[in-house]
């Protein structure tokens, strides 16, 4: 019984994937036309090591942490100058309005 | 303070501007070479928000149990620096790990707890906005409670298996990196302590101009 259940799957997983194979045969071998998808990959090579165009580089990302230290330190430097700002004028309206003799 | 603020920041400026040479000339890490230069940035970082940590701790308590102003105004400066920092430490960690782990982000045990003393920081700083009257001393509750959990954060790569490298890294040292380590830090602590006398003097103005405003409405009354 066990045997038969292995053969069915395996036969059920054969009418599904030849299909595909046979699709993938008659897949034309010329350059993809631009402006088109290129063709489905029929099978996957492994290699054992990236080539050097492929890997992460190290610097992008290093200068990427060292910017974003200096943009965030500006940037707070910029809003507690700005709300300083904001204080200093707000006290010299409170000093002009009462220079004037005239609280609100 | 004022004083002291101008050459602290000539101090402050001209050792940021060596430090790229400095770290520049430390040597490259055996495993993960040039980026663990990222390490002159990412561990000062965490050392200043761990100083703001402390002193926003201290004066939360000083606040909730005798209700001085002044500390309030020491505690919410640097509860933003330790949000500052940690959005640093948090940023520059991640591009680091992207290169040493082949990966931006693991929920282990030592960032996720990283995060979520951010995340306290920031709620400090949300509930400062928008509590409403008296949120102040829940502030300071957050703060204190904040306080409580950072040590726990510090230690978590000794009590749990987490992929960030042990604290035993910064003691040990080679003299190459030690050098460029400790410049980058003293100059992140001077930067600290920069920001804070900024931002205290700016608490120390609006709390000048509140005062100014309800005495006006009290003599108006």
């Amino acid at each position: 019984m066990k045997v038969l259940v292995v053969v069915g799957t395996m036969l059920l997983m054969l009418v599904i994937l030849l299909p595909g194979q046979a699709f993938a045969f008659q897949a034309p071998q010329a350059p993809t036309p631009a402006g088109q998808a290129p063709p489905g990959q029929s099978e996957f090579i492994p290699v054992d090591q990236l080539p050097p165009s492929e890997q992460l580089p190290a610097a992008p990302l290093l200068i990427a942490a060292y910017a974003f230290a200096w943009l965030a330190v500006f940037f707070y430097v910029w809003t507690v100058w700005r709300r300083l700002n904001k204080v200093e004028a707000d006290m010299r309206v409170f000093e002009k309005r009462h220079m004037r003799g005239n609280p609100r | 303070m004022k004083k002291l603020f101008v050459p602290l920041a000539v101090l402050t400026a001209a050792m940021f501007a060596y430090a790229p040479i400095a770290i520049a000339n430390a040597p490259y890490e055996s495993t993960m070479l040039l980026i663990q230069k990222i390490f002159y940035f990412h561990v000062p970082s965490w050392m200043a928000m761990y100083a703001g940590i402390a002193i926003c701790g201290a004066a939360s308590v000083v606040y909730l149990f005798k209700s001085r102003p002044a500390a309030d105004r020491l505690a919410v400066a640097a509860a933003e620096l330790i949000v500052l920092f940690g959005a640093i430490g948090l940023v520059t960690g991640p591009l680091w790990g992207r290169k040493a782990w082949g990966v931006w982000w693991q929920w282990d045990a030592r960032l996720t707890m990283a995060l979520l003393l951010e995340l306290v920081f920031i709620a400090y700083l949300l509930v400062r906005a928008y509590g409403g009257p008296g949120s102040d001393k829940l502030a300071a509750a957050v703060g204190i409670f904040g306080t409580a959990v950072s040590p726990f954060v510090y230690v978590s790569v000794n009590i749990w298996r987490t992929v960030h490298p042990l604290n035993t890294v910064v003691p040990t040292l080679r003299a190459g990196m030690f050098g460029p380590f400790w410049f980058c830090s003293v100059a992140f602590l001077l930067l600290f302590t920069l920001l804070i006398m900024l931002r205290t003097s700016l608490a120390n103005e609006q709390a000048r101009l509140d005062e100014l405003y309800l005495a006006e409405d009290d003599g108006a009354a």
